[in-house]
């Protein structure tokens, strides 16, 4: 491991960055040092995802030992041929995209505007930040056992309510599986409503609220070091130039925020495509499947229903989702950032 | 309204304008302080009212009004009594402890190694390596939790100590935090020792672990705020009631007690209290670990 070639060229043909006799004790260092967290990240994070879909084309039905292959007839695409054809799948992709576009939007909006409140620099501000942070540090499970609360029969929620004279929905939020959009239309007469234009059911709805809460403080954390980021010399010389606050606001402050909204949109779907933890506790995806999304039906067929092939195929679907969305959105936002 | 957030104290000649601005900025201070006081209730309220539910006797809890819960009449301890003797409470405290202890020793360990690797170190295969941690940064939980189960049930390590933590004693978060800071931590302390014919384990251990302590910190953080509140993997990898953690005895405890308000509401305070204290003690470095990936990204 001793060698002591002076002003050796590293791999690329640079100069190695370490110009040292380490060089060639690094090539094996190095591998020593990054071994562990590797190994963790290959065989619990990116070999599962080659697993998985290898799973997705079997019949994978039991919990056994890897050898015993008998009971896991290998069925090709079967598992993704049933899965376009079943309608629970249909109804938690439905879901998915409500959830997501009822979410991410109002959770990306009201964190920029918090961001900027807690931006300017008041007296105090530091205290309301660190409120505005706290549900993000709390588990999304004592949050849910709180929520679960709030939105119960007899919860605070359904109390001031009545106090103010306003009546309740029935069934209570989280047991109702009537669609927003269904209900708004049926108040024009209108009661024939398509399933995709139904809209979250009621219960979905209040996940997605809670889920707005609880996310707020940690996406305007992002967008508060974004804006810290931006000089003030800019808005000095624009405001010189006579641009009006709003116009400030639109042309300097959105646009340099751009790759700060990708992150946090970003960060934001995949969140809303792998919303399990309040789901599991505040509904189990019921009433009637409105908020079973695509990682709640996952888990039911891989684990509620054993069907372990099957589940791999939604997750696989999950998965090409996911990246689909990172790619278009990487385009859309982050894109031309060239000029 | 955003750019007047950031803008200074106005040093330029006073014109109309300006005037105007100064009476806006009045204006928007009091919306200001409105909106943040209104913000705030909305936030911190559910935390409050799980307090509050928790003090109460169970038969109070059953038609509450706003008013019952801002200010319960009479406060009492019993949930939390009863919680601490005859549930299993101090049972998924330890256990949540321990399993945090583990991941944060053993983050600080791998993710510093692997970052000060990538950041310092020349070696084949480096740059695949790195894209393929990177990579796995995007991945849900969800969609590699089935593949996850068979591995470990293949190892023998469902319902054990292990599920709880072999997957997770290096994230690819921490990874690229430390070699985001090693990049920019300068190399001349490291130079010295080398010419001193130090090795790197030796470097690694003696000089650039110890000098890590801000980036650590925020690792510290990070680790334990996802191992204390982690929830899919212990659900699904552990049946042995002996093993759950504390979001995982928190779920079953809520099903099995459904109208029992006050004694959820006291094991939901009682799992929140150590990471309000470790949020209070390093509120500057929560905020950072929640922007850190996010801004070098």
């Amino acid at each position: 491991m001793v060698s002591l070639p002076v002003g050796r060229m590293g791999r690329n043909g640079k100069p190695a960055r370490s110009r040292s006799p380490m060089a060639s004790e690094d090539r094996i260092a190095g591998w020593i040092f990054i071994a562990p967290a590797f190994l963790v990240l290959l065989v619990f994070i990116f070999g599962p995802i080659v697993f998985s879909a290898y799973v997705s084309l079997f019949e994978w039905d039991t919990i056994g030992q890897f050898g015993e292959e008998a009971d896991r007839p290998f069925v090709g695409l079967g598992n993704y041929q049933e899965l376009f054809q079943n309608d629970a799948f249909w109804q938690s992709a439905r879901n998915t995209v409500w959830y997501t576009l009822g979410v991410v939007p109002a959770q990306t909006a009201f964190a920029l505007l918090l961001a900027l409140l807690a931006n300017r620099k008041l007296r105090g501000i530091s205290f309301f930040r660190t409120a505005f942070y706290f549900p993000s540090i709390s588990s999304s499970v004592v949050i849910a056992v709180i929520f679960l609360w709030l939105y119960s029969g007899n919860g605070l929620i359904n109390s001031v309510l009545r106090d103010i004279g306003i009546d309740p929905p029935r069934p209570v939020w989280l047991a109702n599986p009537n669609g927003v959009f269904e209900l708004l239309a049926g108040r024009f007469g209108v009661d024939d409503v398509n399933v995709w234009l139904a809209g979250p059911s009621i219960a979905l709805l209040s996940i997605m609220l809670q889920n707005v809460w609880s996310t707020l403080g940690s996406l305007m954390v992002v967008y508060l070091a974004g804006l810290q980021n931006v000089p003030n010399e800019v808005y000095e010389a624009a405001s010189l130039d006579g641009a009006s606050r709003w116009r400030q606001f639109r042309d300097i402050t959105i646009p340099l925020l751009r790759p700060i909204t990708f992150f946090v949109v970003t960060i934001g779907m995949i969140g809303c495509f792998q919303v399990f933890d309040q789901i599991f506790i505040m509904s189990s995806g019921g009433p009637a499947g409105t908020t079973t999304t695509l990682a709640y039906f996952v888990y039911t067929q891989g684990f509620g229903g054993l069907r372990q092939g099957f589940g791999s195929a939604a997750a696989m679907v999950l998965f090409v989702v996911i990246l689909v969305v990172y790619f278009l959105q990487r385009r859309a936002i982050g894109g031309d950032e060239t000029k | 309204m955003a750019a007047e957030t950031t803008l200074g104290p106005n040093t330029y000649s006073r014109s109309n304008q300006d005037q105007r601005d100064i009476a806006l900025d009045r204006v928007l201070r009091v919306v200001a302080y409105v909106v943040l006081i209104l913000v705030t209730i909305v936030t911190i309220a559910p935390f409050y009212f799980s307090v509050s539910l928790s003090l109460m006797p169970q038969e109070e809890t059953v038609r509450l009004t706003l008013r019952d819960v801002l200010l319960p009449s009479g406060i009492q301890f019993d949930a939390y009594r009863e919680v601490l003797t005859s549930s299993d409470l101090p049972r998924w405290f330890f256990n949540s402890t321990l399993v945090a202890f583990i991941w944060v020793v053993a983050r600080c360990l791998f993710d510093t190694a692997a970052g000060y690797a990538f950041a310092r170190m020349e070696f084949p295969g480096k740059n695949l390596a790195f894209l393929m941690i990177i990579s796995t940064l995007m991945i849900p939980g969800m969609v590699t939790i089935i593949p996850k189960f068979i591995i470990l049930n293949e190892m023998g390590l469902l319902n054990t100590y292990g599920a709880l933590t072999i997957p997770f004693l290096a994230s690819a978060f921490g990874v690229f935090l430390m070699r985001q800071f090693f990049e920019n931590f300068p190399v001349d302390l490291e130079d010295a020792a080398r010419l001193d014919g130090a090795s790197r384990y030796r470097i690694f251990f003696q000089i650039a672990l110890p000098n890590a302590g801000a980036a650590l910190t925020v690792l510290i953080i990070a680790s334990f705020q996802g191992s204390w509140n982690n929830f899919l993997e212990p659900l699904i990898f552990i049946s042995n009631p002996d093993l759950r953690t504390l979001p995982i005895g928190l779920a079953y405890f809520q099903q099995e007690n459904v109208i029992n308000y006050p004694v959820q509401m006291a094991v939901a305070v009682v799992s929140t209290i150590p990471i309000a204290i470790v949020f209070f003690v390093f509120q500057r470095y929560f905020l950072q670990s929640s922007t850190s990936s996010g801004i070098k990204g």
